[in-house]
This record gives structure tokens, sequence and C-alpha cells, in this order.
């Protein structure tokens, strides 16, 4: 089973609610319902219905057998979340959130956004099940990511760009924060991942939990045996927790998440909190950030928009102290090889945040024989990250 | 000075006059000669803001000045120096502004310390609820530093009364959903169905701020509400002023504010 949060809302002593006054209703209205929903079949039963359909689940779970090169034996697994409507896992979550908005009879959707994933999946349920979306992506981003800003304005929504702090998704997070405490009656706040206050990392969690689900089934289907490693990019750790959470009762698979070192830890140009950050609390939440020694949040650095955050999830915070899952941390170089090398030989493009994954699972099947069998959660697919790349100048092989 | 005596003190029959300022926007000097001037100017009790680069509960005037502050090099023991230095010579009471991080950062027991001894009178931390608080209300209390709690618009009745109970020095009651912020009109309506639970949960005064920032309004809520708490047009009204300039323009401020009170 899955971690649940005690009463009010903490992971082992990670989570919490530090929010003004004014959101703790709206939380406590928020919870109320998600917790109705949940122990409703009826709501999952539609929620499975639109992954199948419109998301196009379940996705696939693919043999990547030239990834690695010939000279490295060790299986390697590939869960497709690429393959889903809008290219990544990120949707999984704005479906069972939208759901949950109607039915708690609100008419708009607010959204925070970094690279414009998160905001793309927002506006696609928005235009699917008709609720106007308002989403907040910092006016940095909103240069960096004009792709994703079209596109999200063609699906109806409305981008707000955000000018205060550094312009980018820590203060396009608090930006949505606000504009929800002003309009907490009609609007529902969509948050893009296992972060925030009590409920939302438990909720978003629960809504990607069928990654893991999926992965678990499949493998034991096709395998006859549960994997030995599970890998996956973290961010905020939605993806992460989504695979994770099959597994956590299973003493013997090992959960590795992977952070963005940026240019190295050392540097500090760097996305990495629990590598590199302390405990302190950013968006409502006690968990791991990076901060100055005065808790001023940090500017982040990596070469993927959406691990470019200083916070984590709570429940990460609590699989890292308490030794269920390892995290280690990737740089941008060491992602770009990966990048490369999974579009050349395996005909994937994956997202630069996935290829964080896929960067450690070419050093763990190193250390791993013919006998392991490591999957690697594949959380995106990589078309939003081309025009970067394609700046960043042709790179003729990976890193090997 | 105490909340509890700069409350007594309040002889005038208009709300008492709670202003909020940034530390170190954009100098202490300066901060330091607004609040000489809002003492002169009648202020019972000032809020003084210790910047924070997110800050949740605040909109973009509170956030900009917050900038200016960080870029201007102001720090929590900065801001405890100018306390220490104006608090003596003053009547009004100061009570620190802060976000939790960097007050969890600098230390509960020793912000709590610091804060006694430099003179403040209390201490508001807009970002952790009731639920939260416990610890910090208690270290805080410990030290004699009143840490006034915040009731919104959403809140339950008999959330209401809890949070009256726990609060100290003064109850902050938020005028309207939302952050602070001159912008939008504030809305009395839920302060005038919740006053009655109020009063009924504690004697202690009751201060209406976010977006409160006219003349009008304060005449509004005169007879209502003990104090009106004002921030966000203050430093509207103090943009790009600095030392005397801005004390001047803090006076004006404040006459305009309460005429007709
Ligand atoms: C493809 C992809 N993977 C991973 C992430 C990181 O988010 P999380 O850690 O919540 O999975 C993002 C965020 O935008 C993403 O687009």
């Amino acid at each position: 089973m899955p971690i649940e949060p005690n009463a009010r809302g903490y992971f082992g002593a990670f989570g919490g609610r530090f929010v003004p006054e004014v959101l703790v209703a709206a939380l406590d209205e928020l919870e109320g319902a998600m917790r109705a929903a949940f122990a409703d079949s009826t709501f999952w039963n539609e929620y499975r219905e639109v992954l199948r359909d419109f998301v196009g689940r379940p996705s696939a779970l693919y043999p990547a057998r030239r990834f690695l090169g010939e000279n490295v034996p060790t299986p390697l697994l590939f869960k497709r979340e690429d393959t889903n409507h809008t290219g990544a896992h990120k949707i999984n979550n704005t479906v069972g959130q939208a759901l949950l908005a109607m039915r708690m009879g609100k008419r708009r959707l607010i959204a925070e956004t970094g690279a414009g994933q998160h905001g793309v999946a927002t506006a696609t349920v928005g235009a699917k099940f008709g609720l106007p979306v308002d989403v907040y992506m910092g006016a940095l981003d909103v240069e960096r990511q004009a792709l994703n800003v079209y596109i999200m304005q063609l699906l109806g929504a409305t981008v707000h760009p955000v000018t205060g702090g550094t312009q980018t998704l820590k203060d396009a997070t608090n930006e949505a924060f606000r504009v929800w405490a002003a309009r907490v009656e009609e609007s529902f706040y969509v948050i893009g991942s296992v972060v925030g206050a009590h409920p939302y990392p438990y909720m978003v969690r629960e809504f990607q939990k069928v990654i893991g689900e999926e992965t678990r089934a499949q493998c034991l289907e096709r395998y006859g045996r549960l994997p030995s490693d599970v890998i996956a990019c973290v961010g905020g750790g939605s993806n992460a927790l989504g695979i994770f959470s099959a597994f956590v009762d299973d003493a013997d698979v090992r959960l590795w998440g992977v952070e963005a070192a940026g240019e190295g830890i050392a540097s500090g140009k760097t996305a990495a909190a629990l590598g590199a950050g302390s405990v302190g609390v950013l968006h409502g939440s006690r968990s791991y950030l990076l901060q100055s020694e005065r808790g001023q949040v940090l500017e982040t650095h990596s070469i993927s928009a959406g691990l470019d955050y200083p916070g984590v999830g709570p429940e990460h915070a609590y699989l890292k102290d308490s030794g269920r899952a390892s995290y280690v941390a990737v740089t941008d170089d060491e992602a770009l090889g990966a990048f490369h090398d999974c579009a050349r030989r395996e005909g994937i493009v994956p997202a630069l945040e996935s290829a964080h994954a896929l960067a450690f699972a070419k050093k763990l099947a190193l250390e791993r024989g013919s006998d392991a069998l490591i999957v690697v959660n594949l959380s995106g697919r990589g078309d939003k990250d081309i025009a970067q790349i394609r700046a960043l100048g042709e790179r003729s092989e990976g890193t090997r | 000075m105490k909340l509890a005596d700069a409350f007594a003190s309040v002889t005038r029959r208009r709300p008492a006059f709670i202003p909020y300022v940034m530390a170190g926007d954009p100098d202490m000097e300066t901060t330091a000669a607004v609040l000489r001037a809002l003492a002169s100017a009648g202020a019972t009790a000032i809020e003084l803001g210790i910047p924070y680069g997110d800050p949740l509960a605040d909109g973009p005037t509170i956030a900009a000045a917050g900038v200016r502050a960080l870029a201007a090099g102001a720090t929590v023991e900065a801001v405890l120096a100018l306390v220490a230095r104006i608090a003596p010579e003053i009547s009004a009471s100061i009570v620190l502004f802060t976000y939790f991080n960097p007050l969890e950062r600098y230390g509960l027991e020793r912000f709590a310390r610091d804060a006694a001894q430099a003179g403040a009178a209390g201490a508001i931390v807009p970002d952790i609820p009731l639920e939260e608080s416990e610890e910090l209300r208690a270290i805080f209390a410990h030290h004699g530093v009143d840490v006034p709690m915040l009731v919104a618009p959403s809140t339950p009745p008999e959330r209401a009364a809890k949070i009256a109970a726990a609060s100290r020095g003064f109850l902050y009651v938020v005028s309207r959903l939302g952050v602070t912020g001159a912008g939008s009109e504030p809305d009395f309506a839920p302060l005038r169905s919740q006053l009655s639970t109020l009063r009924a949960a504690t004697d202690l005064p009751i201060a209406l701020g976010f977006g409160v920032s006219r003349a009008e309004h304060v005449r509004a809520v005169a007879g209502e509400v003990d104090a009106v708490i004002v921030g966000s047009a203050l430093i509207d009204a103090l943009a790009g002023l600095r030392g005397t300039d801005a004390a001047a323009a803090t006076t004006r401020f404040v006459d305009e504010l309460f005429s007709g009170s």
C-alpha cells in the first residue's frame, strides 16, 4: 500500500499546511471532496475511462534493447508515459483534478506552469470538459517556452505572465496560490506535482499511481517477476511517486529518484533539492528546498525546465530520510548524452526531464548484471525540447 | 511598548492606526524616518515587514517592496537592529511581520529572544495557520512577544473563535479573500457577519486589514473595529522617496487617511 499521510498531511516530519488562513477553508473543502470522491467507485470508473479513451492508457512497458549498448547485458524497460496524449505523465493528474473540480461544482481552473507541460495538460482537460483555464507562468518562461504558450492559447486557456520574483515556476506557483485565495469560491487550483499544502501532495500521487500499478502488473505478466530497480526523474516528484507507489512495500525493489544536478551540485547552479538542499517550508509544505542560510529560496538551474524547481514533494523527503528510496543527481551534460543515445538507439526522443532518469540508468546498469531488471519511467517525450536542443548545437554522438 | 499598553492609551474615537512598512525599502534610514513619522502621526502599532522573496500572502506592492529591501541588503539581523534603535524613541508598538521560512531558519527561540530584547512587541507570521503555529506561539509567549493571529472571510465561525482565543496583542481580521494590496475594494460584509463571534471569543482589539487604503474605508468601519491596518497604500504613497521626503509623505498620507474621521 502506498504511504498514507497522517490527519494533518504529514509523511513523517514532512508535509503539513503552511498557508495563509484564507486558504485553510479551501483546503478543507478540497480534502473533504477528495475523500468522498476517492471512496466512490463511480469517480474512479470515470477517471479510468478518460485515461483509456482520451489519454490512451495503459501505456506500454517497452524493452529498450539498444539504449545501453551491446556490451551491457542488463535488461532495461521504459514505461512509456511519453505516449500519453499531450506527451507526458502530467495529464493523468489533470484529468483527475478536473473531474474532482466538476464534482465540487467549480467552474474555472487555475494552474501554474514552468516549461508549460502542466499548463498544456490543464488547458487540454479544460477544453475537453468545457472549463475556462487561467495559467500562471513566469514571464521568463513565457519567453523561453513560446511554443507551449501558443498551444495553451490554441486550447482556449489564458496565459498570465508573472513578473514578480525570479519570473519562473516558483513565482508562478506563488501567484497561482494568491489568485486561488481570491477566487476560492468558483475556482479550482490544479497543482502540477506532488507539492503544495495538504492534501495536494497526496492527491496528486493518487492520480499518478496508475503508472506504478500498470508497471507492476505488466512486469509480473511479461517477466514473471518484479523489477530490481525503478528509476524516475524528480522535479516536484509526481512521475516518480506515480511509479514508486506501487513498489514501496516490495523491499527488494530499489527505488531511485534522479534530480537535476544542473552544472553540478558543487557549482551552485543546480536544482537538486534533496541532494543539495535543506529542510524548510515552501509552497505550503515542509520538505527539502534550495535556500540560503537566511532562509531565502534560491534560484535554481537545470537544462530541463520541468526539473528547474527549488523544492520537492514532502513524500520524497520522507522516502529519502527513511532510506526507502535513494536520490541521485545527474548533470545537464549527462542528461544531454542520454537524450541523444535514446533518440539514436531506440527511436524515441525523450523529454529532457526523462533523460535525467535515462542517464542514471546507464550508470546503474554497469553495476547490475544480466539478472537485474531495470525500469525507467520515461515521463515524457522531447518535442517540447527540440528548439532548445537545436539551439545548443549539433552533437554527433552520446557521451560514450 | 507592549501592545496592550499601546491600545490602552488610545483616546481618540477614530479607529487606532496600524500601518505596515517594509524594513529596508529602499534603505534602513528611510525606514527609520518613516517609523518616527508614523509614531508622531498617531500610529498605535506599526507592522514592520521583514523582507522575503516568496510572500504568499502579499500582493504586488508589498512583494515588490520586499524585493527592493532584499536587494538593498536587509536581513533579519539588520531589521532587529533597527527595532532596537527606534523602539525606545517612539510611543507606537512595533510588530514584526515575517514569513515562516526565514524565521525558522533564524531559529524560533533565537528570534523570539532577540525580538524581545530589541523591544518588539509582537510578531505576525502570515503563512502559518493555527494548527502549525502551536510551538511558535508557545515560544513567543515565553519571551513576552505577542503573536496576533489572522481570521479570513472564509474562516468558519467555530474556527474563527479558536483563532481569536489563541491570538495575542490584537486579532487581525482580513477584509477580503486574497492577498494584501490596495487595488481592489475591501469588502466589509464578511467582517460584519463575523464580528459578534469574534467579540464573544476575545476581548482583544480587532484590527481590520487587506485592502484598507482610503479615508472612506476608515470611516466605513469606524465604530465597528478597533483598528485599521494599512500597508500597500502607504508603500505606494512612498514610492521612490527617501529620508525626510518619505517622512513628509508619510505625514501627509496619514492626515488624508483620517480626514473626516
Ligand atoms: C516530462 C516531464 N517529466 C518530469 C517532469 C517533472 O515533474 P515531476 O517531478 O512532478 O514528475 C516534468 C515537469 O514539467 C515533465 O514535463
